[in-house]
């Protein structure tokens, strides 16, 4: 990798270093703690989902017990500060989340080997069953997990590299950025190593590989369990921020976070999953806030994303680059600009019908108005329902017809391209 | 000797429920190669679409209005969905599928709330059946020992006995050999996977009631239906069908053994405690950690014969 390949490391670090500052409450002379637990929570995320890329799209191994191994890491991490609390691990705070690294990592051996044996499906399987063992067994056994109310701890264990007693949310917040760009970077760097070569020669062709005197189980096996190692880092630092850790951490909607981040992010860019997890994240905090049901506009992104653009955000973003290097970026801007009302009439007209819907069954219950788009709405009424109703139709068949459009132009845009390169 | 009686008849009627899930999703697996994660949310969405309907005309023709129902959505799904989604590979379908868990299963929320519904058995099988060393046994699960005995017999009758059935057996292994002879094999995938999906609804409608119907139903059901597809072996029937009859038995005796394993250690002298991690694990009695019985058959089953018990392929 040359030197230009780190300058948006060191963008992307800058302003992650500089964004809680900006949020800085300057009159009370205190951090804005929203803004600083969401950024907190980016962090730990795009641990999260990066490790799960190792496999995604690295190896092609849809894994669903990722957050076994990132819950395991915080559950571990729990025990060593409890310890280190007691005067009974003297290792700072700094390194600590190497240990809760190497505690997934002994888990990711054990389950590696079984799960690696198999690939594809069969693969899923097993891991949504290994997820599901220990989710369980969290919720069974107290000496370890917890049972439900989870083990909690206290991270002010005082011993540091520098002096910090991570008292404060922001110097929590500088050693989770810290570790995020050590994780991000041996990572990448991974990704040029022959292990991470033959990854993802396993992934595009078995056989081959096998044929070139490799073992695509060994290849497996060692990328899942380093994918187990950072993500327990990443839940180590989960539980250094929280200070306590439950059942969530290891059950399976945390799993399937990660692949959702992952594979809207795009898989096979390594920034993809990045973009991923702070856009998931953003809607998580925000989304959720205004909407009982942002669960099912995931899972229709989620779902538009597998039929429509299989290369995720990351890939809709690079498939530009060849248009903006020959400076035709431009032709396609009327095209877009035609796309955009009726997008938004489509994502008004559904976001409208799901929020109508779920107000019925869950908000009325809790005895809320209904507030659309700023305005408060009568749902017994029939209007509100024509009105989405109709937004929803209107848009789709006028969405269709420019997609239709676009399409078109965005065809004769690149084989122009391809006729000027001839 | 009266509770052994009893829970082996309720674990014949779990296991012959566990089967009428896993037979649609090892059809649809070992045709189509896409192991349907929906599969337990359409299960959940037949029981909701039961009790629905059973609220305006009654239980009987929701027995077969549900699954109908549930058979096109899943018609719908493969025509509309995967058939798409097939041109971008197998991991995008299974991603697919995994969607749409999200999709129904917030859906069911938003039409019906997250509160349990009051799904009851209907009045005509509400007695029970007969008496047995003071314990009654409900005649609702004769009867869904009846359905799911007469759903096994006519999936038997339709692959053994027709032509179709014949196709269906020949696509599984040699699709592009069909779709030479002519046959219309996506047709044959369309019908397979509804069959799977109505399979599936079905089991809801008489599982809804017997269990509860309730927004973390597709949750509890979903994880269990995998594990005796992978246990029984991916792509095989039969193994299915005993897997399902095994996992049933399990998880409804693993209920009323209240031993552990530190009990079964006592006779030789081994004395343990529950005070640290390991002695927690050998003296919890077998009726807390039922729930983890299954999951650790499949394990150990995958470390001794990774195709599972009857599997004919690897994957």
């Amino acid at each position: 990798m040359t030197r230009r390949d780190w300058l948006p490391w060191l963008i992307v670090a800058l302003i992650a270093a500089a964004l809680p500052w900006a949020f800085y409450d300057w009159p009370h002379h205190r951090h804005a703690g929203f803004v600083l637990g969401m950024l907190s929570q980016m962090g730990l995320m795009t641990i999260l989902a990066l490790s799960y890329n190792m496999l995604l799209g690295q190896a092609g191994l849809f894994s669903l017990c990722h957050a076994t191994f990132f819950g395991f890491g915080g559950y571990a991490m729990v025990h060593f500060l409890n310890a280190a609390g007691d005067n009974m691990l003297p290792v700072p705070m700094e390194l600590m989340p190497l240990l809760a690294g190497l505690a997934s990592l002994g888990l990711a051996i054990v389950f590696g080997s079984m799960a690696t044996k198999q690939r594809a499906t069969a693969f899923a399987m097993i891991t949504l069953g290994i997820g599901e063992l220990v989710a369980t067994a969290a919720l069974m056994f107290h000496h370890f997990f917890g049972g439900e109310g989870g083990v909690k701890t206290d991270r002010m264990i005082d011993q540091s590299l520098f002096h910090l007693t991570y008292s404060s949310g922001i110097q929590v917040y500088y050693l989770i950025l810290a570790w995020t760009f050590i994780a991000a970077i041996l990572m990448r760097l991974l990704t040029i190593t022959p292990l991470g070569r033959m990854a993802n020669a396993c992934r595009d062709n078995f056989e081959r590989a096998q044929f070139m005197g490799y073992d695509p189980r060994m290849v497996r096996f060692i990328q899942f369990a380093l994918a187990g190692f950072f993500a327990g880092i990443g839940g180590g630092l989960y539980a250094i921020t929280y200070e306590i850790v439950t059942f969530d951490a290891v059950a399976s909607p945390l799993s399937a976070n990660a692949l959702l981040m992952a594979y809207i992010g795009g898989t096979m860019v390594f920034a993809g999953p990045v973009l991923g997890a702070v856009l998931i994240t953003l809607l998580q905090s925000g989304v959720s806030l205004m909407s009982n049901s942002w669960l099912i506009y995931v899972g229709v992104l989620f779902i538009a994303m597998v039929t429509f653009a299989p290369t995720g955000l990351s890939g809709i973003i690079l498939a530009h680059q060849p248009l903006w290097r020959a400076g035709r970026l431009s032709r396609l801007a009327v095209p877009y600009l035609r796309l955009l009302p009726a997008g938004l009439a489509v994502v008004l007209g559904f976001v409208g019908l799901v929020e109508l819907l779920s107000f019925l069954t869950i908000g009325a219950e809790q005895g809320k108005r209904l507030v659309l788009f700023g305005s408060p709405v009568d749902s017994t009424s029939a209007w509100p329902w024509a009105i989405t109703g109709a937004l929803l139709l209107v848009g789709g068949a006028w969405l269709h017809k420019e997609a239709h459009r676009f399409s078109r132009v965005w065809e004769a845009v690149t084989d122009d391209l391809k006729d000027a390169r001839a | 000797m009266d509770v052994f009686i009893i829970s082996l008849l309720n674990g014949l009627v779990y296991g012959m429920l566990l089967f009428m899930l896993a037979s649609g999703l090892t059809l649809i697996f070992s045709m189509m190669g896409v192991l349907n994660f929906a599969h337990a949310s359409i299960y959940m969405l037949g029981a909701y679409l039961a009790f629905e309907t059973s609220r305006w005309v009654g239980f009987w023709p929701a027995l077969i209005v549900a699954p109908a129902l549930c058979g096109l959505l899943g018609a719908a799904i493969e025509v509309w969905g995967l058939r798409r989604v097939h041109r971008n590979g197998h991991i995008a379908e299974l991603l697919f599928t995994f969607g749409l868990v999200f999709i129904i299963g917030r859906s069911v929320q938003m039409g019906w709330g997250m509160l349990p519904e009051p799904y009851r058995v209907p009045a005509l099988l509400d007695f029970p059946l007969f008496t047995l060393y003071g314990l009654q046994f409900p005649a609702y699960r004769a009867f869904m020992l009846l359905v799911s005995a007469g759903m096994l017999g006519a999936i038997w009758l339709l692959l053994k006995r027709t032509r179709i059935g014949l196709i269906i057996q020949a696509a599984l292994t040699h699709p592009d050999m069909v779709a030479s002879l002519g046959h219309n094999v996506p047709q044959v995938f369309t019908i397979v996977f509804a069959g799977g999906c109505l399979l599936a609804g079905l089991a809801g409608v008489i599982g809804g009631n017997y269990q509860s119907t309730e927004p973390g139903m597709a949750d509890a059901m979903g994880p269990i239906v995998f594990v005796v597809v992978v246990f029984g072996g991916l792509g095989s029937l039969a193994g299915c069908f005993i897997a399902s009859i095994i996992m049933g038995m399990v998880s409804t005796f693993a209920v009323v053994i209240d031993a552990s394993v530190a009990d079964a250690l006592r006779p030789f002298g081994i004395a343990l405690r529950a005070d640290d991690l390991l002695g927690e694990i050998l003296t919890v009695p077998v009726a807390r950690i039922g729930a983890l019985l299954p999951l650790l058959m499949m394990v150990l089953i995958l470390l001794f014969r990774p195709r599972g018990l009857m599997g004919t392929r690897d994957t």
